[in-house]
C-alpha cells in the first residue's frame, strides 16, 4: 500500500464503471496537472493539488447516495496537515466569554455523551469551480469535491452544555489540528450562529460510515454542519469557543463570501452580514449524473440514466433528464430518501433510440419549489455552481 | 459504539502514522524555465506545490496574477518585499498569463 503511494494510474478504457476521463472543461493548466492517483486511505482520486493536498473524487462514485470513505474527496487550505499519530492523546476543548466552566474533553467523554446520526452531504463551496466558464481563480474543482457518508458523533449542543452556555451567547468559534506553517497566515478558524450550534443534526462526528473518520477527512474528530457548505465542517476539530461576539477571522470576513443576495438563505448569519457581502453558508439544490460516463457508447435499445440530486435539508421533489441537451425534459424516478441531508439517487430508462449523439443533463427541484440556476450566478470566489451540466453519449 | 471504536481507532492510527508523509510527499509540478522562476519556486513552494499556478492558467490576465500575488503577500503572510512581489509577478504574467482585454 505504502509503495503504490501517489502512483499514477494510466486511463484505461478496461477500467469498467470508473471514469477515466479528465474534464474537457477544465482549465488547460489544470488539465496538464490532473492526475487519477491512489494514495493511501483513498482509491483512485483526481488530484489537483499535492500540497495543501486537493483531491476530487471520480464522477462515477456517485452512482450511490453513500460515497465510500477511500472515494470522499479530500480539500486543505494550510500545509501542515497533522499525523494521525501527532492526534494520540487529542482532546477538545469548550471554553470561550460565553461558557459557564471552560471544559477539556477526552475522546472517552464525547463517548459518554448520547449518540446522533446524521446522513448528510458534504460539499465544498467551490465545488464544480473548474467548469466555470469564464475561468475563476482557486482550486480547480471538477463535479467531485463532495460525497456523502453517514456520521455518528454527539450532538454539538450536548458537547456545548458540558461547558454551560450562557444566554448571551452569540456565535461558536472552531479551529482545527491543521495549521499554517507561516506565522503571518491566518489559522483556518471558523464559526456558527448559536442557532446552527444547537440544532440536533449539527454533530461531533467520530465516525464516518461506521468506521473511524479517515485522517485526510478529519480524523479523531470532524464538525458535520447538514445543509452548510463543507468550509465549515471543521476537521480535527481540537478547540471551540462559545461566544458573545462574533469572529474576526480571514476564513470569515475575507474569504468564503458572496454578494448580499444573490443565493437564497432559510436562515441569514446576521453576525457575520455586512451592507454587500454574506458568508456562504447554506447549499443550493444541485443534481448530478453519475453513469453513464462522457464520451460513453450506449445500447441502441435503452439504457438507464443515473446520478444524485440534494439541497440544504428541505428535499429534493422532482428531478427531470433530457436527452437533448434541454429542450426536452422527462420526469426521473426517485428513489427512497435516506435523509433529508442525504443524496436522493434518481433513475430514468431512455426506452430505445435511434443511432446519434445524446446530450444528457439532469435538473433537481426542492420541496421549497428551488430551482437550479440556468446560468452561472457570477461571483468573484466561484461559489455555488449549480448549472446542469451536459453528459454526451453516442448511439451506434 | 464505544469498546468497538476504540479498538478501531487503535488500528487506524497503526495504519496512518506512515501514511501522511507518504500521501503529502507528492512530486510537484515543475514551473517553466525562465527569468523568475527560482524565486518564485522558493518563495511559493514554502507554503503549497507549483500545481496552485500550473492549475490557474491559462485565465489569468498579467494584472489578476499581481493581485495573487499581493494577496499571497498581504492575506497569507508571505514574507515578500515590494522586488520580490515585481519579479513572481512579472514571471507569472510571462508564463502564465492570457493578454488583458482592450
Amino acid at each position: 500500500m505504502i509503495a503504490g503511494a501517489g502512483a499514477v494510474l494510466a486511463a484505461s478504457p478496461s477500467m469498467a464503471g470508473e471514469s477515466t476521463r479528465i474534464p474537457a472543461e477544465l482549465p488547460d493548466g489544470t488539465r496538464s496537472i490532473a492526475r487519477f492517483v491512489n494514495l493511501p486511505g483513498k482509491r483512485r482520486m483526481l488530484r489537483l493539488t499535492g500540497r495543501p493536498p486537493n483531491y476530487a473524487a471520480p464522477v462515477n462514485v456517485f452512482s450511490d447516495v453513500i460515497t465510500p470513505n477511500d472515494r470522499f474527496f479530500v480539500r486543505y487550505h494550510l500545509d501542515n496537515v497533522p499525523s494521525a499519530a501527532a492526534m494520540d492523546g487529542w482532546s477538545l476543548s469548550v471554553s470561550g466569554d460565553a461558557v459557564e466552566r471552560p471544559v477539556q474533553l477526552k475522546l472517552s467523554d464525547l463517548l459518554d455523551l448520547s449518540t446522533h446520526q446524521v446522513v448528510s452531504v458534504c460539499q465544498c463551496a467551490g465545488n464544480r469551480r473548474g467548469l466555470i466558464d469564464p475561468h475563476v481563480a482557486g482550486v480547480q474543482w471538477t463535479d467531485g469535491a463532495m460525497g456523502c457518508a453517514v456520521w455518528r458523533g454527539p450532538a454539538l449542543k450536548d458537547v456545548l452544555n458540558a461547558a454551560g452556555v450562557k444566554k448571551e451567547a452569540q456565535e461558536v468559534w472552531f479551529e482545527g489540528a491543521d495549521k499554517p506553517l507561516m506565522d503571518g497566515t491566518p489559522p483556518f478558524r471558523k464559526s456558527l450562529p448559536m442557532e446552527k450550534a444547537m440544532d440536533p443534526d449539527t454533530i461531533v462526528a467520530l465516525t464516518m460510515n461506521n468506521a473511524p473518520l479517515p485522517l485526510l477527512n478529519g480524523y479523531p474528530a470532524r464538525l458535520i454542519v447538514p445543509g452548510w457548505t463543507g468550509t465549515y465542517w471543521m476537521k480535527h476539530l481540537t478547540s471551540i469557543e462559545v461566544s458573545t461576539q462574533k469572529l474576526n477571522s480571514f476564513w470569515m470576513q475575507t474569504a468564503y463570501r458572496v454578494p448580499a443576495g444573490l443565493f437564497p438563505v432559510d436562515k441569514p448569519f446576521r453576525s457575520q452580514t455586512n451592507e454587500t457581502t454574506v458568508p456562504i453558508t447554506e447549499l443550493v439544490v444541485n443534481a448530478l449524473i453519475a453513469g453513464p460516463l462522457e464520451g460513453d457508447e450506449v445500447e441502441r435499445s435503452g439504457f438507464t440514466i443515473t446520478g444524485v440530486a440534494w439541497d440544504r435539508g428541505a428535499g429534493i421533489s422532482r428531478v427531470e433528464v433530457s436527452l437533448d441537451g434541454g429542450a426536452n425534459w422527462r420526469d426521473a424516478l426517485l428513489a427512497g430518501s435516506v435523509g433529508r441531508y442525504a443524496y436522493r439517487r434518481f433513475s430514468l430508462q431512455t426506452g430505445a433510440l435511434r443511432p446519434g449523439s445524446y446530450r444528457l443533463m439532469c435538473r433537481a427541484v426542492s420541496q421549497t419549489g428551488e430551482k437550479q440556476a440556468e446560468r452561472m450566478k457570477v461571483n468573484p470566489g466561484g461559489y455555488h455552481n449549480n448549472v446542469p451540466g451536459v453528459v454526451t453519449v453516442v448511439v451506434s | 459504539m464505544r469498546r468497538w471504536l476504540a479498538a478501531a481507532v487503535a488500528v487506524l492510527a497503526c495504519n496512518t502514522a506512515l501514511m501522511c508523509n507518504a500521501t503529502l510527499a507528492e512530486e510537484p509540478a515543475a514551473l517553466m524555465p525562465g527569468a523568475g522562476a527560482d524565486v518564485t519556486g522558493a518563495y511559493c513552494n514554502v507554503c503549497h506545490t507549483s500545481d496552485y499556478i500550473v492549475m490557474n492558467s491559462t485565465f489569468l490576465t498579467g494584472d489578476q496574477w499581481k493581485a495573487e500575488v499581493t494577496k499571497m503577500r498581504k492575506a497569507f503572510g508571505a514574507p515578500m518585499d515590494d522586488a520580490t512581489v515585481a519579479e513572481i509577478s512579472a514571471y507569472l504574467a510571462a508564463n502564465y498569463a492570457v493578454a488583458a482585454k482592450p
